[in-house]
């Protein structure tokens, strides 16, 4: 039973693509896993909307959205109607060709990347030999998008929006590849459907292997959530949108479905790097311990995905946004050398074996470094309760 | 598919060089490489193709821009500076047209059919890099890191005036800050 449950779409898809004929079944094989994978996907994002809403809103004693279906939860629908039928101003002095092809230019990479994200056992659209590689070829692409948004809507809150936008991608793609490293180097492959097999519990052992569960493993998945944060545009790295500083970063001058398109892309972008935290860290489809196997794998990947977009939100609600050279200072000089300590002790760590003598051995180095670099980032500044030079509080 | 790529590439090298405004000559660019990469994706050069991705489009495009964005204002098209030496031009046009024909025509002559696409695995191009071409692969790292430091030695702001005269040193990007800090460190 637990089998027919796990392998359910995987065989309907077998099934409509049977009917087809032989030469075209690759292609529709292609299209509709990503079509439904994008159905799923924005369903999810409409209802995360929401809840994102609705739990921000908590967090700041509101209500927030209660009026369209039950306890609000159809409020995305609504969303999508106004947005479509809303009227696209487009400003005089913007460039067009380019201010028009920037929300195509972000969503097509983020869109591209869910080609290689396992979601469940047998169920990768792509199984790319380099898939990693490809989902940072993606990633990558988004940063011209935004600057093309920002640029070429003529208006210098849109720019400076994307030149912070661009300055954090950059600064913050380093940690995010380079935290992968380790990964890549314990499952010796950049295949996706390849780092999560090597996650998956052995024979007979009760505890997966997730990469999470290693002293290096748990750094680099920390390291490598608050560079998604960061890639993302979420707060607390949300400087790119700062409302309060220019007014809304590089998509000022977006009205009705681009600023919609705008939106989603952040979105999806958000669910594929929480997707991909998970598949190189938290074991992908596999379960934790081997006796809930039985709980098809699918879920597990859902079910975990869902769990990152909470922290997402609580994040968002609860952490006040950083300046930009804090920004900066965070990335170049805590994330980057942070990164870079685990690559050695992911060696030693695959060398002694794992285990209790591997915990021994590598978890000091790894707190060392941590507690040293935090020092060296917050200085010698005292940190209390403001002081003012001017005005008595 | 080839030809759409190819055309395109081309499309976007030509756009590259006749747009009036520096930043659609740079978005035409990043065409020109998106387009190199999906040759080199159809050869069944995965990493190759990724690779070009991730550091054309997704680091040397965006510097470009920065460059772009930094130096001058990007605002409409600009005129340009002076007659444009079109001797010289000419004349390292048709010496790069000369190396490159040279290249190709003496080049192993395989036929299309020849070299049939066949994907290279990743692991096997990461062992070769580590044992075969360690060296390179080293002289390269060394090389970089050396620009790097060259980099940040010139964008560094100058000490020595402020600790003297009591003023703040000229900084880099400031005109004649970036020389002189080469010139005394």
């Amino acid at each position: 039973m637990a089998p027919t449950i796990d392998q359910l779409f995987v065989n309907l898809l077998h099934w409509v693509v049977g009917f087809l004929p032989e030469l075209a079944r690759p292609w529709a094989s292609l299209v509709i896993s990503l079509g439904s994978i994008l159905g799923v996907f924005a369903l999810l994002f409409g209802l995360t909307t929401v809840c994102e809403r609705k739990a921000i809103a908590r967090m700041q004693n509101r209500l927030g959205p209660n009026r369209v279906g039950p306890f609000g939860f159809l409020q995305f629908i609504a969303d999508g109607i106004k947005s479509l039928t809303k009227e696209d101003v487009v400003p005089r002095t913007a460039d067009r060709l380019v201010h028009f092809l920037a929300p195509l230019a972000l969503l097509v990479p983020v869109v591209l990347t869910y080609l290689v994200l396992p979601i469940g056992r047998n169920m990768v659209v792509l199984d790319l030999d380099c898939g990693l590689l490809f989902f940072f070829a993606a990633g990558a692409s988004t940063e011209l998008a935004v600057f093309m948004a920002g640029w070429a809507s003529r208006n210098k809150y849109s720019l400076l929006g994307a030149m912070r936008a661009i300055a954090q991608m950059v600064s913050y793609e380093l940690p995010f590849i380079l935290s992968t490293i380790g990964v890549v180097m314990v499952a010796g492959t950049l295949s996706t459907v390849g780092i999560v097999e090597a996650q998956a519990a052995g024979e007979g052992e009760m505890l997966a292997r997730w990469n999470v569960f290693t002293p290096w493993g748990l750094v680099a998945f920390v390291l490598f959530v608050i560079a998604s944060f960061a890639e993302a545009n979420r707060s607390p790295f949300d400087l790119p949108e700062g409302e309060s500083e220019i007014v809304a970063g590089y998509f000022i001058e977006y009205s009705g479905f681009k600023f919609a398109l705008f939106f989603m892309a952040e979105y999806l972008g958000m669910f594929s790097s929480s997707g991909m935290a998970v598949t190189l860290f938290l074991g992908g489809w596999t379960a934790p311990v081997s006796f809930l196997n039985w709980i098809p794998s699918w879920l597990w990947f859902f079910g975990k995905l869902l769990t990152l977009m909470a922290l997402f939100i609580w994040v968002r609600g609860t952490t006040p946004r950083l300046r930009m050279d804090q920004l900066m200072d965070f990335a170049w000089k805590f994330m980057l050398p942070m990164a870079l300590v685990i690559l050695p002790v992911v060696v030693i760590w695959h060398r002694l074996g794992g285990g209790w003598l591997g915990w021994l051995v590598c978890a000091p180095p790894l707190a060392v470094a941590w507690v040293l670099l935090s020092k060296a980032l917050v200085g010698r500044r005292r940190i209390g309760p403001r002081t003012y030079r001017y005005a008595e509080g | 598919m080839f030809y759409f790529l190819a055309g395109l590439t081309v499309l976007g090298a030509l756009a590259a060089m006749s747009l009036r405004n520096p930043v659609h000559c740079a978005l035409s660019l990043v065409v020109t490489f998106a387009g190199l990469a999906g040759i080199y994706l159809g050869m069944g050069a995965q990493f190759l193709g990724l690779a070009q991705v991730v550091v054309y489009i997704g680091a040397v495009a965006i510097l470009l821009v920065f460059v772009l964005l930094l130096t001058r204002s990007a605002g409409g098209p600009e005129k340009s500076e002076g007659p444009p030496s079109w001797r010289m031009g000419v004349l390292v046009g048709i010496l790069v047209a000369g190396v490159v024909g040279y290249g190709v025509t003496t080049a192993m002559r395989f036929s299309p059919r020849e070299v049939a696409p066949e994907p290279v695995p990743v692991a096997q191009i990461g062992r070769v890099l580590m044992t075969e071409y360690a060296l390179p692969l080293q002289v390269i790292g060394v090389v970089l890191t050396v620009a790097m430091i060259g980099a940040a030695v010139l964008a560094m702001p100058e000490k020595r005036g402020l600790k003297s005269g009591g003023q703040p040193g000229p900084r880099a990007g400031q005109p004649g800050g970036a020389s002189q800090g080469g010139a005394t460190s």
